[in-house]
């Protein structure tokens, strides 16, 4: 505490020694989208080049792919928020019988490893004959997302004073319009938290979804299916994109989250 | 009307949970006691002993998962600790910014970081391959396919999980208590055994759960870095239900791994004190 000794020093180091080992793995996938290989496995660096950029979307199962998780993360992300905001709301608003069932229901369904998930789901699908396709892979999305979002939600829901909303109805609003305009605008930092949760928890899972897919297949699914022929630069590129745009979102979250500090 | 609000709410999450995580689990629990086969279809014979054979077939990994998962979050605890110590004791003004940096590898893929991580590991990648060809190493030196390549690849997927909540817990530490212990004449150990290390460990508990159950349930590591020799329970589940179609022993096998975690987390509850649990329960 006092001071800054040589454990102080050393820890410092330490840290930073952390973050570049957390970091390895991505800087190569980065750096290898940039990779002009010739032989078949790009593993060993050849030379630079942009071709896999101009050739993004050359290889058509990828290309599916991706456009599928982009969809499947959309649309599971659009059910979360509502239903999920909805239950948010509910827990962190009222008192209401069943309370401590939903509760338990929203930890189990965070706890739950990902792998009993999927299991117990294609359990219920194949029990009830249902087909497997992108659908299913939207309501195991939307489950396993949905805790994620309550929460966020509820905690923003737990600190608004419910004296605003009373003197928008006393002001003349009607229900909705006291949702939409007081409600809303201030849970709104926590809805959007959950959603980016739920947008990267969709679009990262391959756990889950490997059990309820069918003959549907996402960006994760296609790479894993592809590592032993080989992961073609064009993957590289694609998490480079994902890592880039998800990083900009962040930063530009964060920045407008301080200016309105 | 009023009154029917919140039941209106919370309406389309319960039938969701319901429908997708509870009757789930109770056809898992009906098809891991039938018999039969995926051309002639299934039927329930309250066969108990699916149980005893899919754990008499499978528990060496079984047991594997549990010291991998173990291994694991020991080795995230021992290297997480310190970063989130520095990080809320020394940080100061960049506190966020560590934060960010240490969260950066969320924002690609799970699969593609594992991937990543084994395409570095690699016989004759980026880091071996020169360090062969220069002779530093033998030439049939190997870090894939080895036990220690995926207890290594699940400490690195989970590692933020596990410092994350002990950073939470030890940012919340008021340092003037830590400067009564100085006055009272504590020395640097002590302080930190006897003041700041209590009151990290529901930081730690959280973190230990957040990374135990889903490292030891993973399948993605063993899969990717393990090779044939370092097969997880996670894996076992994926081939009977997906390749074999044996539903009722990957059923078996999925119902006695989520059993044995929740007994796990059990007693290591009991263990630290209900207080802790409760504690970490409620953050």
């Amino acid at each position: 505490m006092r001071g800054r000794g040589l454990g102080d020093r050393l820890l410092h180091v330490y840290t930073w020694l952390i973050i570049v080992w957390l970091s390895s793995p991505i800087a190569v996938m980065i750096l290898f989208g940039f990779n002009d290989k010739k032989s078949k496995s790009n593993t060993t660096w050849q030379g630079f080049t942009l071709k896999w950029y101009g050739q993004l979307f050359d290889i058509s199962d990828l290309t599916v792919a991706l456009r599928n998780s982009l969809v499947i993360a959309l649309v599971s992300t659009l059910i979360t928020v509502v239903i999920g905001t909805m239950l948010g709301l509910a827990i962190g608003r009222y008192r209401f019988r069943g309370q401590g069932v939903t509760n338990f229901l929203v930890f189990a369904a965070i706890s739950t490893p990902e792998l009993v998930m999927g299991a117990s789901l294609l359990s219920l699908f194949v029990s009830g004959n249902v087909p497997r396709d992108a659908n299913t892979i939207i309501v195991s999305h939307v489950l396993f997302s949905l805790s994620f979002v309550v929460v966020t939600v509820r905690a923003r829901v737990i600190v608004l004073d419910p004296a605003l909303e009373e003197a928008a109805k006393d002001l003349g609003a009607t229900s909705w319009g006291t949702f939409r305009q007081v409600t809303l605008p201030s849970i709104l930092p926590g809805v959007l938290a959950g959603a980016m949760l739920s947008f990267a928890l969709s679009i990262d899972d391959y756990v889950v979804t490997s059990f309820v897919n069918g003959s549907t297949v996402t960006f994760p699914l296609w790479i894993v299916g592809s590592v032993k022929t080989g992961i073609p630069p064009q993957v590289n590129v694609m998490g480079t994109l994902i890592f880039g745009i998800g990083v900009l979102i962040a930063i530009a979250t964060s920045v407008t989250a301080r200016r309105r500090a | 009307m009023r009154r029917l609000t919140p039941y209106l709410l919370a309406l389309p999450s319960w039938m969701w949970l319901g429908i997708f995580l509870v009757v789930p689990m109770a056809a898992m629990a009906s098809v891991s006691l039938q018999t039969g086969n995926a051309i002639d279809g299934f039927a329930m014979t309250f066969s108990f002993s699916n149980y005893t054979d899919a754990l008499g077939r499978y528990s060496p990994q079984l047991l594997r998962s549990l010291l991998y998962g173990g291994l694991a979050t020991g080795a995230m605890l021992v290297i997480g600790y310190p970063v989130a110590y520095w990080i809320a004791f020394k940080g100061g003004a960049r506190k966020s910014m560590y934060l960010f940096l240490l969260l950066l590898p969320f924002f690609v893929s799970f699969v593609l970081r594992t991937i990543s991580w084994g395409f570095l590991l690699a016989d004759d990648g980026v880091l071996f391959g020169p360090l062969k060809s220069w002779g530093v190493l033998p030439a049939g030196f190997h870090v894939l396919a080895t036990t220690f390549a995926v207890v290594g690849g699940l400490t690195y997927n989970f590692l933020p999980f596990m410092i994350l909540p002990i950073y939470v817990a030890l940012e919340r530490v008021d340092p003037r208590v830590i400067e009564a212990a100085y006055d009272l004449y504590a020395s640097r150990t002590a302080a930190f055994r006897r003041v700041v290390l209590p009151l990290s460990l529901p930081g730690v508990f959280a973190g230990v759960l957040m990374t135990f159950v889903p490292a030891t349930a993973d399948p993605v590591n063993a899969q990717i870095l393990g090779g044939t020799s370092n097969t997880m329970i996670g894996n076992i589940i994926q081939t009977q239900y997906l390749t074999n179609l044996d539903y009722p022993t990957a059923s078996a096998l999925s119902f006695t791994l989520m059993a044995v975690l929740l007994v796990g987390i059990f007693i290591y509850a009991k263990a630290l004190g209900t207080e802790n649990v409760l504690e970490a329960a409620a953050r």
